[in-house]
């Protein structure tokens, strides 16, 4: 089994799995299977710029970033100031949230923390732009502790990751 | 550079192919009936199945001021949302071939407690407040 992840990967394994299940639900309830792909072709239509503004600044961080730098701003000698920049970075970044994991792959090869990694993850929880939705269902000031409380948590949240990972 | 943005388009293609499969499977009415009414285990419930559905917040935000109108407890509902956007079951095939196992599991279940304690201070916050 190791021998043919390694030999596929285990990421056509992953993408070969989920087309199986497609065609396992096909046989069984065509339309279901058809519908599925409809709300695929429909995401994708939607993240492809995404995906190329995310594949844009993948090229662009490995012209301009080296590993000194990712360490300097975002690694563990980055200190207090890494924290601002994986908040306002994570609120800032548009589309989907595994757009994103391309590129935090890459810079955390050069050096990213796992803390400031999953704080930014975690702040692409606060959606300005739907802010405003937000605030028709649920009211402003709940929406304004809700938002706070998100962001505060964002830094517990990567503290934790980062701790529990690096034990062993 | 290269390589890392080969190796992402099969994950991403397969996350986005499982969106499209949960998105057909599980209809929207499907979430007021998971509640039970119990206060303390309503927000437990609601960040579980917040964390396993996938696609756009505002879906989130539209079920969850449904959800309100039936009665389900403010709790609930923010966990749920809460959970949608910062838990991702589906992506985590994904996040673990990118990020790393370890780190996309305790990232994920870290969240999805995060979810419940930020809905319940949330909504003792607000009344608190007034």
């Amino acid at each position: 089994m190791k021998k043919i992840v390694q030999k596929i990967g285990a990421n056509w394994l992953f993408l070969i799995a989920v087309v199986l299940v497609y065609l396992i639900l096909g046989l069984w309830n065509l339309q279901l299977a058809l519908a599925g792909l409809e709300v695929f072709l429909g995401l994708l239509k939607k993240i492809l710029p995404v995906l190329g503004i995310v594949f844009l600044l993948i090229f662009v961080s490995n012209l301009f970033l080296n590993p000194k730098t990712v360490a300097k701003y975002l690694g563990t000698g980055a200190g207090t100031r890494g924290w601002p920049i994986a908040v306002i970075a994570g609120i800032l970044s548009a589309g989907p949230i595994y757009m994103w994991y391309p590129l935090l792959g890459e810079l955390k090869k050069k050096g990213m923390r796992d803390a400031l990694i999953a704080t930014f993850l975690y702040n692409r929880a606060v959606k300005i732009p739907l802010l405003p939705m937000m605030v028709y269902y649920f009211g402003l000031k709940l929406v304004v502790i809700l938002t706070i409380l998100m962001i505060l948590f964002s830094v517990l949240n990567g503290l934790l990751v980062e701790r529990l990972t690096t034990q062993n | 550079m290269l390589n890392n943005i080969k190796m992402s388009i099969p994950i991403l293609a397969g996350v986005l192919l499982l969106i499209g499969l949960v998105n057909t499977l599980v209809p929207k009415e499907f979430f007021s009936k998971i509640f039970t009414g119990n206060r303390a285990l309503d927000p437990l419930i609601g960040a579980l199945f917040g964390s396993v559905a996938a696609g756009n917040p505002l879906t989130s935000y539209l079920i969850g001021g449904e959800l309100l109108k039936t009665g389900i407890s403010l709790a609930a509902v923010l966990a749920f949302i809460v959970s949608w956007v910062t838990v991702g079951t589906i992506q985590l095939p994904a996040e673990s071939l990118m990020l790393g196992k370890k780190f996309a599991l305790l990232r994920n279940g870290i969240s999805l407690i995060m979810a419940i304690i930020i809905a319940v201070l949330t909504v003792l916050a607000t009344g608190i407040l007034g």
